[in-house]
């Protein structure tokens, strides 16, 4: 089955041997928790690889194995299609553009929302949730007919900007919540010891978030990522992978929709594995 | 700035995306904007087999959903100014863009078959579209499904009655239903409805909407439905179900089950659509291929649509998407089992004695939709939801009229013809 | 102090970005859905909410974001507390823990497909046990309960890593010292969950809470390909309006309904969580 070890989660350790076992015993109860949590999670992915490495009569077949037979025929399908390489292109950079423009228009944004008390203030909140509460392929009607006139259309910037729309209430959010956890009362104290207000914010504030601000640019990248409506409408020659395979995944034959599916899938993983340190670093902080 | 480094790395990246921005425009790149030969192998085809012959330039073939399709076609026809220089799609999608193409009598449909160059007109003197493939819906059966036919029920010749009876004996035999219908989301399970239970039970599509006839016909489908696999609702394409084996028999449109032929050949049959009292009802698939008036470059479209037409790339076309040629050719004898068995039935089909084709509806404009709204709505509320039939054959009656008369629409076969707008009894 | 303006011009950016991208399309599809033909009128609502399939989509929507999202907030709070009390291999479990992040809806919908269709993985797992004898249908349509436990269990899967970050994230930032001293007073890791961490936890739960609330009302890809028609769902219902039946008055419509019980979520919670400290400059 899947490569999940059980995983030991230390325990303080005591002096008498009765607390020991307890603690024993809870190690491995969370040991195997987290065992499940994870299978949880993997299981699913396990066998959509599964089925991108098996024939086509496998994929429809029954009963089903779980394990591969290392088929390559279908993942070579897409791999070998003409202009994956250049889709792969387009798509990291219409994310890594909209991960940095969705920060640094969001991240003040959720500074201000979270540290100052003015008019209007849960009216831009809700603004900003709006983004995601209005159903995107209505918008990209009114959208492209914009693009077309002003110049916009067919470009990696202008879908850049669509995915930085969608990905602005991560950004803000996520931001702000985070400027909210950071007492206050640290930033005064810089004031007093002579600290302007940026000073204050670059020397105090931002070294405790900026794993949470790496968290929210790595959601921006996802949600650029997957997009697939705007990118289908948007681009023509500039497709993004995920327009350029997914939006036909849904009607080809089972054995290239799973082909197709890993090989969205897999980009995501292993770019998620990449900056896992920044999606979770802040547990330094917590330490302090 | 506190973001200094940030803030760099992202004018670069702007500087990088304005670079790589618009890619400048190959003067004889020419965008080919489908909805049909969507999956990915047949997309595949089509660049690869039929458009790589085309010496007017290059052709950048792009299948979408209906969703971004009609987006991108309604946008640049708003901003009166667009990249796509040919469309291709069902004749249904296509009639609400009725106003957005060119008018097409500079090609020469000759070679074409008359009845579908007068669909292409979609009610008007002009010719919006020219026709592009056809294809019709066929049954299809596992070979394990024949030791259950009925008794004396010729699979060639069979009736809707003999189905549910086949159908009856296989869910006995098996212990799950074993046909499939194709009513999921992107399914064609209105013209099914449509275009051979309507026209097989009351010889009509839209007059004879909520006659006795068309009670007697829902309840006969509610049996048929009871020997139907569960699943159906979430069928779109059978040719999947039929391959895992979870239903045995099946209709839906040759495409649309090509690759169970292909990938089995010796396991499925494909045969006939079942008759009724009133015949053997059946419709035409037909796509078509049209030229916005905002094309980049009109006579070189109007040269690509006049390559499609030549029967060398209408075979090639054959090849890579299932449908067939709109003009008339000589088939060579290597074409795949899918063709050759579908081939086989259509012939069977349209030569039955039986037989009472009916027509895509014209003149729908961007009702088009609706209509067929009605047949899947009326299909769900009797079938799945058991509402009552007259109940719902009255609702579904009054909004089919509303929109026949809103549109317009003369009756088509296998309605008699009718001044006015059709009439719904 | 640099005085009132700050705020305003920290907003300015997102607000001038918001304006030119999402209201300026948003207020036109708006526009939409109180027009035919030019004329202002309800009647692509009249419409909209007289089709036979609203109640059911306004509801199943409704229904299907309040099972999930509850129990994707305690499965979150869950995996948080867990990993935090860990300590080698920490990385890689948080790691595992987020990857249905990287995977969009529709790959999610033909994941779950695989598994629970007739000869899918579940039915071969139970036959290798021995369970099973030959696949049983367990997407049919007339299991409305088993349709909805597929789609609740596969949004349950695909999006709860969103919620667990931004817990995680929030917890990272409650100090240690506030846990310590519940402990010295003798306090339960339940107590100290209830009464130290939930509290402080306030404004990640409330971001939580909300956006995943506003996605849970946007699910279709999930239900699309589990259910097909038999479970419709708002959002299905807008792209069949503006796509298939192409009318996009009622389209319009559907999508101001959407965000209207979006709205009136996010209220709800901006009231519940609202935190008594945030208002400090």
């Amino acid at each position: 089955m899947t490569a999940t070890r059980p995983l030991r989660a230390p325990v303080a350790s005591y002096d008498t041997t009765r607390a020991l076992e307890l603690a024993t015993a809870r190690r491995w109860l969370t040991a195997a928790v987290v065992t499940i949590l994870c299978l949880w999670v993997l299981v699913p992915i396990w066998l959509v690889l599964v089925n991108a490495l098996s024939t086509p009569a496998e994929v429809s077949g029954w009963p089903k194995s779980f394990l591969p037979s290392f088929a390559t025929d279908s993942l070579a399908f897409f791999i070998g299609f003409r202009g994956v390489a250049d889709a792969l292109l387009n798509s990291v950079t219409v994310a890594a553009i909209t991960m940095v423009l969705s920060i640094a228009i969001g991240a003040p944004a959720g500074y201000a929302l979270a540290r100052f008390d003015f008019a209007g203030k849960n009216a831009f909140r809700i603004l900003v949730l709006m983004t995601r509460a209005f159903p995107l392929p209505l918008l990209a009607l009114p959208l492209a007919v914009a693009y077309i006139q002003v110049g916009l259309d067919d470009t990696i910037l202008g879908l850049a900007f669509v995915h930085t729309m969608l990905a602005m209430p991560f950004a803000v959010l996520i931001t702000a919540s985070l400027f909210m956890g950071v007492p206050v009362e640290l930033e005064e104290a810089a004031w007093t010891l002579g600290c302007t207000r940026l000073q204050a914010f670059v020397k105090v504030v931002l070294p405790l978030v900026s794993p949470g601000i790496a968290a929210s640019a790595v959601f921006a990248f996802v949600v650029s990522w997957n997009e697939v409506f705007a990118a289908a409408v948007l681009t023509i020659e500039n497709r993004t992978l995920t327009a350029f395979l997914l939006q036909s995944l849904n009607v080809s034959p089972l054995h290239l929709k799973f082909a197709g599916a890993a090989v969205l899938v897999l980009p995501a993983l292993l770019f998620l594995f990449a900056v896992r340190k920044y999606l979770f670093a802040m547990w330094g902080i917590a330490n302090r | 700035m506190r973001r200094h480094t940030t803030t760099t790395s992202a004018l670069a990246l702007l500087a990088f995306a304005a670079t790589s921005g618009p890619a400048p425009a190959s003067a004889q790149e020419l965008l080919f904007w489908s909805t049909q030969a969507r999956p990915v192998e047949e997309a595949q085809g089509m660049r690869e087999e039929v458009l790589s012959g085309f010496e007017g330039g290059s052709v950048d073939y792009q299948p979408q959903d209906a969703g971004p399709f009609i987006t991108r076609l309604r946008a640049e026809t708003e901003a009166d100014q667009g990249t796509i220089a040919v469309v291709g799609a069902l004749h249904g999608e296509l009639t609400a863009f009725a106003e957005a193409f060119m008018d097409l009598s500079a090609v020469d449909v000759s070679a074409a078959s008359p009845a579908l160059v007068e669909l292409g007109r979609l009610g008007t003197d002009e010719q919006r579209y020219v026709p592009w493939m056809q294809a019709t819906y066929l049954m299809a059966a596992n070979r394990a499904a024949l030791e259950h036919l009925p008794e004396g029920a010729d699979v060639n010749a069979l009736t809707w009655d003999e189905l549910i009876a086949w159908g009856r004996n296989m869910a006995d035999a098996t212990g799950s239903p074993k046909i499939g219908l194709p009513a999921g989301p992107q399914g064609l399970r209105h013209r099914v409805v449509q275009g051979y239970l309507y026209p097989s039970f009351t010889d009509s599509m839209v007059t004879r909407f909520r006659s006795d006839d068309a009670v007697a016909m829902w309840e006969t489908v509610r049996e048929l439905w009871e020997v139907t696999h569960p699943r159906s609702t979430s069928y779109n394409f059978m040719q999947e179900p039929l391959l895992a084996d979870e239903v045995w028999v099946a209709i839906d449109h040759t495409a649309r089950l090509a690759d169970a032929f292909n990938q089995r050949p010796d396991d499925f049959i494909a045969f006939p659509a079942p008759a009724g009292p009133t015949g053997r009802g059946f419709m035409p698939v037909v796509a078509g291929i049209a030229v916005p008036e905002t094309a980049p470059d009109p006579e070189a479209s109007l040269a690509l649509l006049r390559y499609m037409l030549e029967p060398e790339t209408q075979i090639a076309t054959l090849r890579a998407t299932n449908f067939f040629p709109v003009v008339d050719v000589e088939l060579p004898d290597d074409m795949p089992p899918s063709v050759r068995a579908a081939g086989a039935a259509i012939a069977l089909q349209s030569g039955a004695p039986d037989a009472n084709p009916g027509l895509l509806p014209v003149g729908l404009g961007d009702l088009g939709g609706q209509f067929n709204q009605v047949y899947v709505d009326t299909f769900e509320r009797i079938v799945l939801a058991g509402q009552p039939i007259e109940q719902v054959l009255d609702d579904g009656a009054a909004e089919l009229r509303r929109i026949v008369t809103e549109a317009g629409a003369p009756c088509w076969a296998p309605d008699a013809p009718s001044e006015g707008p059709c009439p719904v009894e | 102090m640099p005085s009132r303006a700050l705020p305003y011009l920290l907003l300015a950016p997102a607000a001038l970005f918001l304006a030119a991208f999402f209201v300026y399309p948003a207020v036109q599809v708006a526009l939409i859905a109180f027009t035919r033909g030019d004329e202002p009128t309800l009647a692509n609502f009249a419409r909209m909410a007289g089709h036979w399939k609203f109640d059911a989509a306004l509801w199943n929507t409704i229904l299907l974001a309040a099972v999930v999202v509850p129990l994707q907030l305690a499965l979150a709070l869950f995996m948080g507390q867990i990993v935090t009390r860990m300590g080698r291999g920490r990385d890689l479990v948080l790691y595992v823990f987020t990857i249905p992040l990287g995977i969009s809806d529709l790959a999610a919908g033909i994941i779950w497909l695989a598994i629970l269709e007739q000869n899918g993985f579940l039915n071969s797992f139970l036959y290798h046990l021995g369970l099973l004898e030959s696949p049983v249908a367990r997407l049919s349509y007339q299991n409305t309960l088993g349709l909805f436990v597929a789609v609740a269990l596969a949004e349950i899967w695909r999006a709860t890593a969103i919620m667990l970050v931004i817990l995680v994230a929030g917890m990272g930032l409650i100090p240690k010292e506030y846990d310590e001293a519940a402990q010295v007073f003798g306090a339960s890791p339940w107590q100290r969950f209830v009464k130290v961490t939930l509290p402080l936890l306030r404004p990640s739960l409330q971001t939580a809470l909300i956006l995943r609330t506003i996605l849970a009302f946007e699910v279709f890809a999930v239900v699309a390909a589990l259910a097909g028609t038999s479970m419709p769902m708002l959002m299905g219902e807008t792209y069949a309006w503006e796509f298939q039946l192409q009318d996009r008055g009622v389209a319009a419509s559907y999508a101001l309904v959407i965000l209207g019980i979006s709205i009136a979520s996010t209220l709800v919670f901006l009231w519940w969580l609202r935190s008594p400290k945030e208002a400090r400059a």
